[in-house]
């Protein structure tokens, strides 16, 4: 399929949400910040880990797939999630989901490799601020303290009754990306502000 | 909660994970060559032994890798984990139990009782009070001393009980306001009605169990628990409380939180632990369910400064947490353990809306120290029920903590050392104690102590009875065993200590067994199979000093276990008490008919038990449920020990030998809205919307729940009733255009060079044969044969394909597909994706949907030659890339049209528009189900119910003769799935046309219903009103369905017996002349 061109009357999961989430910043006094980042392209990728092909896939994006389970790494504007052995996320900047897959492909060659374009299938969730840890908390099983997930580190896990993606980003002040399918993003956003309300 | 450790992810919470049975289980080779029985042994049969077990399990929640685990099914512990494919490790050994470092076990000593410093404080206000030789008590509160306590006599509080209103402080239980306030009596009892009073200070309090009224109605809560706070109602309770009947407003939540060491209470032993386990950086959590930390030092008024400066330094430890009004009441697996927090319960009226009133903290620790302390228990004697009946230490505690005296004239009465310290302070305080009655013959060098402070002290005496109605008056003491010598005291005072029971319920949930101590007279912690260490009291250890040395060490050794080091902590200096080992006494013969309680929250006395052991039970289980004995809202905290205690010895057996009931949690109720949290109203569960929801919603849509979907159901207009707008949204889509939201579909993309073998293998019919640009309907069964899941399968490559599901199975689907690929056909060179939400699908039907979309779609040629039934094509309509797709779930010409979700409303009112000109109509799950209903297409887990075969729905089309093999084939051999009487899908239509058959109607064969058992031939699966048909009609399952055509049978509809005619599944166009326009 021809690469999606962004226009203006394209909707994300949360477009209704955008001013509610906005406002939790203001109410929290910084504590806590929500935001959508709509339309991140996203292009899962499965291979054989220790195939020809995960150097080659790693090579075009410039960056090596990370092989550490629950860990992500960056390289420019594209990120690679582990989701499993032989699985990956791939996050790029909206709108280029059809370049990565077109990279992923050639560099993969005749290597039995699926990409497929999931950038709709779940939208991207940003909580950050001082208190984004305790408000995950709320509904996140998963040990959250910087000493056990820092910067680099990732999950698939389950945040309220919803299976997510959790990234931590760069630095701890920079937050979570919690990445949502979309059907469940409405349900999340409700969930991630009613939790909010404690930290008013 | 189990944590299960995936092999790939790490350990994970249980709840992210999914079952799969034993393992090892292959597929047979060749399915073909086995018996019956054989392929039955197959399908039907699994091991399920005691012990350890090899099992599949999937990462559903996280990498979705089938894996497999040795599960312990006696313990639930996971032994080992291995990939699929690898052997089943050999040598399994359970994790070992840990045996407990055992304490030099102290005996029961009371902490030294108030010196001078003391009793300056406590000596004389210059005025008010009432005598010149008792400590000033306040006018408003006649039982308060003027100084002492660690209430805030700043902040005066107004409270209203039973009507009456009284004044107390900050800092003060209900039951010490109340106490205070010369209020003693707090109930009356379950079943005699016999008054009851304030018995302890804390929560194993059995008696002054109220209710509140006000601002929030509450029930059953003890008074000693309930923090005081301005404008609190509430009132006695006969035993039982009332719950709530309006909405509670306030919020309740729920937070994961993880430590290298939980200690849980704070009082010398937990924060000694705390403190060293603290102090090399360790990730600390104490908890414990009083304001303040200091537990029973708070009771007696020792050490305090030792307490404020070891708070101060944990709350300033960056890695540690201290939770107060935190109660730790279940201890799970895994050192999982939940606790309730009271965040905002003491502040009354006052308590922030925004903040959680209580918080349920879900707490995953590295290493549990329990440092849970113990509780006092009473004695059973005649009438030891009175209000004024109280254990000597917590008469202690409202001295001390609320410089309250319980009573003016006191007798004690105890079975060990430790009463005395209490009866000494009380003395101090301006109590008259009458004396001391121990049932020791020779109570040793606490007894000189108390003689020298002026207390008769009556050495192998025991308390007899008591009188007195609303509250205590005299008691009766008589030599211990016998019934001359009697003597009455006159008191308002029953002080009672019958030993300790150190406070072991976490500790015994964690799967920790318990051993009697004889030295004790108590149940101590024995072994443990989880990384868990009791210090303190808890561990039988009464003496402080000892006491403070387990908590240090214990906290030091988890925190090294944990990679850290320790440091001993400051600890206070604690001289050394004199001690006499205490008697082992349950009961006192009385010359009376008095009862004499064991269980006061059940009003069960010991005739009861011996009614029960006469009666032939031998077990403190039995006995426990025959006479209800702990099994109140205190769970016998002062009672179980003493009712073990006295079956014991109505049995004639040794307390050891008979042990205890078991311990389970809650430690203590807790509230079904705290548990629940925020998941309730809109959160309780997830709703999945489409990304058209808002359009659907702004245009009246009522909504039907679909797994967790919200799909539109039907879209009245102008007062419409459901079966006018299903009517017409019908005719619409025969006679007109009418387009529908079927986003919900699960769609998973197979991908991989052998994506088309894989397919075989999954669905009944033939999938390898499909070509590039075409889409087949496909039937998904069990290994049993029976149908679970059907779609269409769209083949968008060589090696690529579009598998849809049923809005329901998705998940399941997928991991069913996964399951396969990953245990018994690793070989497989495929790969599955969801991609539900990547698509939002808009099917549009009618004999005009080819002109609606042909004047959006500009670049498609429409005509039936260039897009034929069962394509699909790219191109863009409305201006957006769209998959579209000739499929028809109604029988009339139809497309389904795939887009990006994030362009579907775009493409959603660009039909709305183009469509306007021939009356195109939404349309919900009601239509849709009516118009495949008339054609007979069955709706999976409608029509179907997991015992039905593609051949049963009349579809043997669907199921390959020509593949080797697929999932289920061989179930299709099998004797029972070749019965001539299996029930058929058939249509059913009803004499009078008008009649409407309810769904799961059943159906008889003759006109007059045979006396029961009446045999049933079969059931109504699906029933509409049929715009196209002009009549209703049904869908049928029915023995032998097929066979039947044309059969009258009858359908028991209320007491009528409706006649009814099988007819083909097939009612509208069975020809098929629609389908193309």
């Amino acid at each position: 399929m021809a690469d999606t061109v962004l226009t203006a009357w394209q909707r994300s999961p949360l477009a209704d949400a955008a001013h509610r989430l906005a406002a939790v910043t203001r109410s929290s006094r910084g504590a806590i910040r929500l935001a959508e980042l709509p339309f991140l392209a996203q292009v899962n990728v499965r291979l054989d880990a220790k195939g020809p092909a995960a150097d080659a896939v790693g090579l075009a994006l410039g960056l090596q797939l990370p092989l550490e389970a629950n860990t992500v790494v960056h390289a420019g504007d594209v990120t690679a999630v582990w989701l499993g052995p032989d699985e990956w996320l791939v996050v790029g900047r909206p709108g280029t989901q059809g370049d990565l897959e077109g990279r992923i492909r050639s560099a993969a060659g005749d290597e039995p490799v699926s990409v497929t374009d999931v950038s709709a299938q779940r939208t991207t969730l940003l909580v950050a601020g001082p208190r984004a840890r305790d408000l995950l908390a709320h509904g996140c099983s998963l040990d959250l303290h910087p000493r056990a997930f820092g910067p680099g580190r990732s999950a698939q896990t389950t945040l309220a009754r919803t299976q997510v993606v959790l990234v931590a980003r760069d630095e701890p002040r920079a937050g979570f990306w919690v990445l949502v399918r979309s059907s469940f993003a409405g349900y999340l956003a409700d969930w991630l502000l009613d939790a909010a309300v404690e930290y008013r | 909660m189990l944590l299960i450790p995936c092999p790939w992810c790490g350990p994970r919470d249980e709840a992210e994970f999914h079952y799969g049975g034993q393992a090892h289980v292959p597929y047979p080779e060749d399915p073909a060559a086995l018996t019956d029985e054989e392929w039955a042994r197959y399908l039907f049969f699994r091991d399920n032994p005691k012990g350890p077990f090899a099992e599949r399990w999937s990462h559903a929640a996280g990498c979705r890798k089938w894996f497999n685990a040795v599960r312990n099914t006696a313990t639930n512990e996971i032994l080992a984990v291995y990939k699929v494919g690898e052997p089943r490790p050999e040598t399994l050994e359970p994790r070992p139990e840990t045996l407990e470092p055992r304490p030099a076990i102290a005996q029961p000593r009371p902490e030294q009782p108030a010196g001078p410093a003391l009793e300056a404080e406590a000596r004389p206000a210059p005025s008010g009070g009432p005598g010149a030789e008792h400590p000033a008590r306040l006018a408003s509160q006649p039982h308060r001393l003027a100084t002492g306590g660690r209430i805030d006599r700043d902040d005066r509080l107004t409270f209203t009980f039973d009507g009456t209103e009284y004044q107390g402080y900050r800092g003060d239980t209900l039951a010490s306001a109340l106490l205070a306030n010369g209020v003693i009596q707090a109930a009356t009892s379950i079943k005699l009605g016999r008054p009851r009073g304030i018995f302890s200070a804390g929560v194993e309090e059995p008696n002054a169990v109220i209710q509140i009224e006000e601002p929030f109605p509450e029930p059953m809560l003890p008074a000693t628990t309930v923090e005081l706070y301005d404008g609190l109602v509430a009132s006695s309770l006969p035993g039982q409380g009332r719950l709530a009947t309006e909405p509670d407003p306030a919020r309740y939540d729920a937070v994961h939180a993880h430590c290298d060491v939980l200690v849980v209470g704070a009082g010398p032993a937990g924060l000694a632990a705390a403190a060293a386990a603290a102090s090399g950086g360790a990730r600390v959590i104490i908890a414990d369910d009083q304001p303040e930390p200091g537990g029973s030092l708070l009771g007696t008024g020792e050490h305090l400064d030792w307490v404020e400066a070891t708070r101060a330094r944990l709350e300033a430890a960056p890695e540690v947490r201290v939770l107060r009004r935190t109660t730790v009441f279940g201890h799970y697996d895994d050192n999982h353990l939940l606790a309730v927090e009271r965040r905002t319960n003491h502040l009354g009226a006052e308590a922030p809306a925004n903040v959680s009133r209580e918080r349920v903290w879900r707490i995953r620790a590295r290493r549990v120290v329990l440092a849970t302390g113990a509780h006092e228990r009473s004695l059973a004697f005649g009438d030891n029920d009175r209000p004024g009946v109280m254990l000597a230490s917590s008469a202690r505690t409202y001295l001390r903590r609320y410089a309250v005296l319980p009573g003016r004239h006191a007798v004690v009465f105890t079975t060990n050392d430790s009463a005395y310290a209490a009866a000494l302070d009380l003395a101090a305080a301006g109590v008259e104690i009458a004396a001391i009655v121990d049932t020791r013959p020779e109570p040793g060098e606490w007894a000189e102590r108390a003689r020298s402070a002026g207390i008769e002290v009556l050495a192998g005496h025991a308390v007899t009875g008591t009188r007195g109605t609303d509250r205590l008056t005299a008691v009766t003491v008589a030599p211990y065993g016998e019934s001359v010598g009697q003597r009455e005291f006159a008191v308002d005072l029953l002080l009672v200590s019958g030993g300790w029971n150190p406070v072991a319920h976490l500790f015994s949930q964690s799967g920790g067994k318990l051993r009697h101590d004889e030295a004790l007279g108590a149940f101590v912690p024995d072994s443990c199979r989880q990384a868990v260490e009791v210090a303190g009291s808890a561990n039988g250890a009464f003496d402080l000093a000892v006491t403070l040395a387990q908590g240090a060490a214990a906290g030091a050794r988890a925190a090294e276990a944990e990679g850290y080091t320790a440091e001993a902590p400051a600890l206070p200096a604690v001289a050394a008490q004199p001690h006499t080992p205490p008697m082992q006494v349950f009961t006192v013969p009385g010359d009376t008919d008095a009862p004499r309680f064991v269980d006061l929250q059940r009003d069960v006395t010991v005739d009861d038990l011996a009614r029960a052991t006469g009666a032939g039970l031998r077990s403190v289980e039995h006995t426990k449920r025959y006479t209800t004995a702990g099994t109140g809202g205190d769970q016998g905290r002062t009672a179980g020990v003493l009712a073990s205690g006295v079956v014991a010895e109505l049995l004639g057996v040794d307390i050891s030998a008979l042990g205890l009931p078991t311990f389970r949690p809650p430690y203590t109720p807790v509230s079904f809205a705290a548990l629940a949290g925020r998941d309730r109203g809109a959160l309780s569960d997830p709703v999945r919307t489409t990304a058209l929801h808002t359009w659907h919603v702004e245009h009246g849509a009522l909504f039907e729940n679909v797994g967790q979907w919200k799909r539109p159901w039907y879209y009245p207009q102008d007062g419409e009733d459901m079966e006018t707008a299903v009517l017409r949204e019908c005719r619409a889509a025969r006679e007109g255009v009418a387009f529908m939201d079927a986003s919900t579909l699960g769609k998973i993309d197979v991908q991989g060079p052998d994506a088309a073998l894989f397919l075989d293998r999954l669905y009944t019919n033939m999938m390898s044969t499909l070509k590039v640009g075409m889409i087949r309907y496909g039937v998904m069964c069990r290994l049993d044969g029976m149908v679970f899941d059907d779609g269409t399968v769209i083949r968008l490559d060589r090696d690529r394909f579009l598998v849809t599901t049923t809005t329901g199975n998705a998940a399941t689907v997928l991991d069913w597909m996964e399951e396969w690929l990953q245990t018994e056909w690793p070989e497989l060179r495929v790969h599955c994706t969801s991609v539900t939400e990547q698509w939002a699908t808009v099917a549009l039907v009618g004999p005009q949907s080819r002109t609606v979309l042909g004047s959006l779609a500009p670049e498609l040629a429409v005509s039936n030659d260039d897009f034929p039934f069962m394509a699909w094509r790219e191109t863009t309509v409305a201006g957006l890339d769209a998959r579209v797709c000739r499929i028809s779930f109604s029988g009339e010409l139809a497309y389904e049209i795939n887009v990006s979700p994030w362009d579907a409303r775009t493409l959603w009112e660009a039909l709305y528009e183009a469509g306007a000109a021939y009356g195109i109509t939404p349309y919900g799950t009601e239509t849709m189900h009516v118009l495949r209903a008339e054609k007979g297409y069955p709706i999976v887990g409608q029509d179907t119910d997991g015992t039905v075969t593609p051949q049963d729905l009349g579809m043997s089309w669907a199921v390959s003769k020509k593949k080797p093999d697929f999932i289920g084939k061989r179930s299709y051999g099998r004797a029972d799935t070749v019965r001539p009487d299996r029930k058929h899908l058939v249509g059913l239509l009803t004499e009078d046309p008008a009649v409407f058959l309810p769904e799961g109607t059943h159906l008889v064969a003759d006109g007059e219903l045979p006396p029961p058992p009446v045999p049933m031939l079969g059931h109504v699966t699906s029933s509409y009103r049929s715009a196209a048909l002009g009549r209703t009609f049904a869908l049928a399952l029915i023995k032998g369905g097929r066979d039947r055509i044309g059969e009258r049978l009858y359908a028991p509809v209320g007491d009528r017996l409706v006649p009814v005619t099988v007819a083909g599944p097939v009612l509208y166009d069975p020809e098929g002349a629609r389908r193309d326009g």
